[in-house]
């Protein structure tokens, strides 16, 4: 008998086609989105805030009505979503520049309010969408088009580590940094975002998931040289990790 | 403070009566950030809404507490928010993209002096900030002009029914005067019909394809198809929604066009003048925009001058101007800021005019 080891989630549109460069990573972190939703049965149920960034085209896959924000502004909508009708699975899907650099405020404080939403962020230390330049989680020493000597501390200062900061709110009940560079990591990935949806449902407080994810265009790197970059310079300073999980204070739970 | 209605008129400040209309014609979540001169009305809905059970944000900054608005109004609940003037500026990206949107978000504005900090005394400054907007793009917000507590109350109850039939953020536009002074108000039931928002409002893609509320190309490619129809919705607002109150214009030599707060003294003034025996009218348009464009024509026909009040550098006089079109002289009596001028003061720049 045949045995099916793959197929498209619920969650996904059936005529969407693909759009994000070969390579890159935002397409397994939709994938893992969707799959979450499909596996939670969220599907029916759930309201999106996509915000301005190449992050935003996750409605162009996602069979789940939508809200698109302006950039930074995917969290305050959220927020607006989630109080208007709490009984909806209100989930964010951001790019860096957008969640912590222009929407740090939004993100912190939908976290320090411990907002009943999900928060996903993709770091590829870069504004992916216009051409590269430097952004919030740019690495010391990284070439981009507005750091073309690299980035160094005198101009530029230091890159943000945002799973560690959201997790230092109050209101957050669980924040994890996870990377797509391998197999073993994506499954890990996929655990993360789920514990993240699930913080929501379970009421518990705000969910936030980091995602490492490579840029090969922007990095002008083939995708397995970017996802080698990832290996040794991002997680290097962008530790993989769960930096906070109030569910382990449940000891019946899980 | 309590929300209620009733039949009997009770003595009320602006701010409060703005907010007690607003949870009376079923505002279901407010979102706001403190500033003078508006605050009472985050801290009237702070303590209401939950008491109603309905929802309350104290909102980062104002750019969040737009955003929040336009995110509850696409679930299809009705929604505001409010603020003044330097910090209204904070809000019109989301303003612009409420329009694009097509959300039903409703903004009570209430001005203070500018520009920048200006100062907390009330204003007409942000005449333009409300009718031309700090947003890119075309657009159009509807926005209305109260003139007593009363219509503070009134036009708030209107600011949320012209919104959801529409689909067009809508601006109450009230000034520190108004916001801040007691007047009797009486508050009847939400007078009109709630407006189906099944086919469009975000509620979880069951039994149907998902819905996306965009404002990048909400037509796919063709952005030129979008704003035309947009603007084929604001010639409907203007047919359909321009209000305005006429006083003695049918035999005015001079009539005198003049909004919100400031209209009270300048109703005043025309009669002194009739008492002098000049012929004075007043116009004072309810909605700014849609703008009594078509009545100003009218009446260009056969008045000798238009003269426009105003407490700011003189901003509606130019609507009043485009409208006239260079038939008869427009003229402009105006203070920069503060309450307005008396009548007595407006009497004597008119005959300085004449």
């Amino acid at each position: 008998m045949a045995t099916q080891v793959f197929k498209i989630p619920d969650s996904f549109k059936k005529d969407a086609k693909y759009t994000f460069c070969p390579g890159c990573d935002h397409g397994v972190a939709v994938r893992l989105v969707g799959e979450c939703l499909s596996e939670l049965g969220l599907t029916e149920n759930t309201i999106a805030a996509c915000s301005i960034g190449c992050s935003v085209t996750i409605y162009d896959f996602l069979n789940v009505d939508s809200l698109e924000a302006p950039h930074g502004r995917a969290l305050a909508e959220a927020t607006g979503i989630k109080r208007a009708c709490p009984d909806k699975f209100v989930f964010t899907y951001q790019g860096d520049g957008d969640f912590a650099s222009i929407g740090l405020a939004e993100s912190m404080h939908a976290a320090l309010r411990g907002e009943k939403i999900s928060a996903i962020c993709i770091n590829n230390t870069t504004y992916g969408m216009t051409g590269g330049q430097l952004g919030p989680t740019t690495l010391l020493g990284q070439v981009t088009t507005t750091s073309p000597t690299g980035r160094n501390l005198e101009y530029y200062g230091y890159p943000i580590k945002i799973a560690e900061h959201i997790a230092l709110c109050d209101g957050t009940a669980f924040s994890a940094r996870v990377s797509l560079d391998s197999v073993p990591n994506i499954r890990k990935a996929k655990q993360a975002i789920k514990k993240a949806f699930e913080v929501q449902m379970k009421g518990l407080g705000f969910g936030f998931v980091e995602i490492l994810s490579s840029c090969p265009t922007n990095w002008r790197m083939t995708p397995e040289k970017a996802h080698e970059r990832v290996r040794d310079e991002m997680m290097q300073i962008f530790k993989p990790g769960i930096y906070k999980d109030i569910t382990k204070d449940f000891s019946n739970e899980n | 403070m309590t929300a209620t209605i009733t039949d009997k008129r009770v003595l009320m400040k602006g701010n409060y009566a703005i907010a007690n209309a607003a949870v009376l014609a079923g505002c279901q979540c407010y979102f706001g950030y403190p500033i003078t001169p508006q605050s009472e009305i985050g801290e009237f809905m702070s303590g209401k809404m939950q008491e109603l059970g309905r929802a309350y944000v104290s909102a980062e900054s104002e750019l969040a507490a737009i955003n929040m608005t336009i995110g509850a109004c696409s679930t299809g609940v009705k929604a505001m928010t409010s603020s003044s003037s330097c910090a209204v500026s904070l809000m019109q990206e989301g303003l612009s993209y409420a329009t694009s949107d097509q959300l039903p978000v409703v903004l009570v504005s209430v001005m203070r002096g500018g520009p920048g900090l200006g100062n907390i005394y009330p204003s007409q400054g942000d005449y333009f900030q409300a009718t031309r907007g700090g947003g890119n793009g075309d657009y159009k917000l509807i926005v209305l002009a109260p003139s007593t507590v009363q219509e503070c109350a009134d036009l708030t109850y209107k600011a949320f029914y012209l919104a959801q039939k529409y689909r067009n953020p809508t601006v109450l536009l009230a000034d520190g005067l108004l916001g801040q002074m007691m007047e009797p108000v009486e508050f009847k039931e939400y007078p009109y019909p709630e407006i189906d928002n099944s086919q469009w409002k975000l509620s979880g893609a069951k039994g149907r394809d998902a819905r996306i509320i965009r404002s990048y190309a909400p037509l796919a490619d063709n952005q030129c198809v979008f704003l035309e129809k947009l603007f084929e919705k604001y010639r409907t607002i203007e047919e359909n929604e321009t209000e305005w109150e006429e006083i003695g214009t049918e035999d005015a030599d001079i009539v005198l066009v003049s909004f919100g707060s400031t209209s009270r003294n300048v109703k005043t003034a025309a009669k002194i003048c009739r008492q002098n025996g000049m012929k004075v009218g007043v116009l004072r348009p309810i909605t700014l925009f849609p703008f009594p464009t078509k009545r100003l024509q009218e009446l260009s026909q056969k008045v000798k001058m238009f003269i426009s009040v105003e407490v700011n550098m003189g901003q509606m006089v130019q609507d009043v101007r485009l409208a006239v079109n260079g038939k008869v002289p427009v003229e402009l009596i105006h203070k920069g800021v503060g309450t307005p001028p008396s009548p007595e003061e407006i009497v004597k720049q008119i005959e300085e005019l004449i």
